[in-house]
């Protein structure tokens, strides 16, 4: 098992009536809500617990991309990947992902990869998202009909400017380059593992499979809504006759908070959890999704409906609802590792992001939960998958001597010559 | 019964289903992102005095996936396609909304092949003072007050026949959507702007431009643009009507068309 403590950076002082003041939290969210002065603040305690997951031994620290988002104020996260790479030892780099479709030319995302890769020795797993409509049509403009086709190009360039050793050109819709030569390229051969962030449309099943990808299900929603949506993912990778069905051809994003007990779990984290569901997930559903970001064959299968926010949003829903409902898994050592365990076996997934930092949670509230969870649950969970114990293919291969920063030599001092005054 | 026919006709981009009645003069209509039907006012309307071929652009109707039209000279190109495989020459040439910016994008490309141009609260244009609202946001609740000058009577006639508690019906209508706005949305995303206004010198037909005076998705203020771009056009704006002047005031547009020919 792969556990990856995850951050989406949530921004912390959405006001208590955020909800009724405002229509979105993404997209056109109030620019008077961010204050940069206090995002000084945010920014290097959010690092700072991403690299206090390093030291508690998570497999990996994840970071992702978003534009525009009170919940999530990372739109570059190859900027914390850099940070973390230089001040981290051990943990695998999952930034989930570059949305390619988005950078012109998509050789930038190639190269920054590249770059990740080799200043943390090997640590880089890749993520290809398409993006959520919200980042991707209505805060970056591209045209939702033909964002599909932009992303496949910009992934079939990226793969190309990796592993191809002579200079090429390349003509495509929407990149023309006639000397493609990336210099760095990344240490991992032939490339960095590469894991797809999915939400629910079919052909990503398609491509993951084809191109031995990991597909990761990032929702909030919890394992048990996730269900239907992973059947489907392992119904196609039998119906592809994919050559395994290991686990770790599937990640999924959990919501999970740890206390000694069930009661102290409610107690400490319920107002952070509140502030995720009931502001952080504020978003105008004109926003959705574009129509034409959607394939037909998608919204064909009718699937979309299972994977929507509940009747009335998610504001509505209590502590009760949230753990019973399994959106989050919260409680003791024991309850989470069981619910841990029920997911794990019932998604047969080999790639957990331990979403561990909720809303506004402070920083000693989620480390006390970090460390509970990599000290009393994480243990019992590492070898629930022990047939595939030894499926590198999803994840990274770090050099055996990892440079280490702050270790310069003493500068060169000349000789002194001391018959001068 | 519309006196409207459904008839299909073959171009390099596939079969291509169209509306034709009437009878007279030959005149293209190009309709706009939200669809047509044969028993649109409008076609009735113009098709007493004119003989009436209304293609239905790519991704709606029943015509065929065209993933290789992209950009605003693919489908330039291919309406004009259209019109040489129905046989016309020098048709009137009307289009509103998404299909007025294409008709005036066809008679910016052939100055020489258009003498009659009908410009209904046509998109193309951008002006920064007056920002077009964002349609794609917009949800189905929303769309009568900026598309009507009654939103009341519009939200009626939008939902009529709908049956939103169905789920198959559902179903075909966000299918539906994705068809026709994921192929506007390759000339109208995120803003409407492809270029026009610099073409726009180039149109040499006698141009008439028709905007309901209570269009609050394109307001009235855009005429103005297509009237200093269009030498010699001339503006007609229609009283008690918004952006779906042809169906609030399909008799008043009828009488505009008619000015031209």
């Amino acid at each position: 098992m792969k556990f990856t403590w995850f951050n989406l950076m949530p921004w912390p002082y959405l006001p208590d009536d955020f909800r009724e003041k405002n229509r979105s939290v993404w997209v056109d969210i109030d620019q008077k809500l961010f204050d940069p002065v206090k995002a000084h603040e945010v920014y290097n305690t959010y690092m700072d617990l991403l690299e206090y997951a390093d030291t508690l031994g998570f497999d990996g620290i994840g970071v992702n991309e978003h534009h525009q988002n009170g919940y999530g104020i990372m739109p570059s996260p190859n900027i914390i990947a850099a940070g973390l790479a230089r001040r981290t030892k051990n943990a695998a780099l999952v930034v989930l992902g570059n949305s390619i479709a988005l950078y012109n030319p998509p050789v930038r995302v190639a190269e920054e990869f590249a770059m990740l890769d080799c200043i943390s020795g090997g640590r880089l797993v890749a993520g290809f998202p398409v993006g959520t409509s919200m980042d991707t049509n209505y805060c970056y403009g591209q045209i939702p009909a033909l964002t599909r086709e932009k992303y496949a190009e910009a992934h079939e360039l990226i793969i190309r400017a990796w592993t191809e050793r002579e200079p090429f050109a390349f003509n495509g819709h929407y990149n023309k380059l006639r000397h493609v030569n990336i210099w760095p390229r990344p240490i991992q051969q032939p490339h960095p593992p590469v894991h797809i962030p999915g939400g629910g449309s079919i052909e990503t099943y398609d491509f993951c499979i084809d191109n031995t990808y990991s597909y990761s299900y990032l929702s909030f929603t919890g394992y048990i809504r996730a269900k239907a949506l992973l059947q489907g993912y392992w119904d196609q990778v039998a119906k592809r006759n994919a050559p395994d069905t290991s686990p770790y051809r599937a990640g999924f994003a959990q919501t999970i908070c740890v206390a000694e007990t069930d009661e102290e779990a409610e107690r400490l984290y319920s107002e952070h959890v509140n502030y995720f569901y009931n502001r952080c997930l504020h978003v105008y559903p004109g926003f959705a999704d574009a129509p034409g970001y959607r394939t037909i064959k998608t919204i064909q299968t009718g699937a979309l409906s299972q994977y929507a926010p509940p009747r009335g949003g998610f504001g509505q829903l209590t502590w009760k609802d949230l753990t019973e409902g399994g959106h989050v898994i919260a409680g003791s050592p024991e309850t989470v590792r069981q619910r841990m365990e029920d997911m794990i076996k019932g998604l047969h997934v080999g790639n957990i992001f331990c979403l561990m930092h909720v809303g506004n949670m402070p920083a000693e509230k989620c480390m006390y939960s970090s460390k509970l969870f990599a000290e009393k649950v994480m243990p019992k969970l590492k070898t629930l998958m022990p047939e595939w114990e030894h499926d590198e293919r999803f994840w990274c291969h770090p050099v055996d001597r990892q440079a280490r920063p702050g270790s310069l030599p003493a500068p060169y001092a000349p000789a002194r010559a001391t018959e001068t005054a | 019964m519309s006196i409207m026919q459904q008839k299909t006709v073959q171009t390099p981009h596939g079969t291509i289903p169209y509306l034709e009645g009437g009878s007279g003069e030959p005149l293209v209509f190009l309709h706009g992102a939200g669809g047509m039907t044969a028993q649109d006012p409008i076609l009735e309307a113009l098709s007493a005095t004119h003989h009436v071929y209304a293609p239905f652009l790519p991704g709606y109707g029943e015509t065929d996936d065209n993933p290789e039209l992209r950009d605003m000279l693919d489908y330039t190109l291919h309406t004009w396609d259209v019109v040489r495989a129905l046989g016309l020459r020098d048709p009137v040439l009307v289009g509103h909304s998404m299909g007025g910016m294409i008709a005036a994008e066809m008679a910016a490309v052939c100055p020489n092949d258009v003498s009659r141009l009908v410009l209904i609260a046509p998109a193309g244009l951008w002006k920064d003072d007056h920002p077009i609202p964002d349609m794609f946001t917009l949800l189905p609740f929303e769309l009568p007050q900026y598309l009507f000058h009654d939103p009341e009577t519009g939200a009626k006639l939008m939902t009529a026949g709908a049956r939103i508690d169905d789920p198959e019906f559902l179903k075909a209508y966000l299918v539906r959507n994705a068809r026709q706005l994921g192929m506007a949305g390759k000339l109208l995303f995120p803003v409407p702007d492809r270029g026009l206004a610099s073409r726009l010198y180039r149109i040499l037909a006698k141009t008439v431009i028709v905007w309901g005076q209570s269009d609050r998705l394109i307001p009235p203020v855009y005429a103005k643009g297509f009237e200093a771009g269009i030498s010699g056009s001339q503006v007609v704006e229609v009283p008690e009507a918004g952006h779906m002047v042809i169906l609030e005031k399909p008799d008043a547009v009828a009488k505009a068309v008619a000015s031209v020919t």
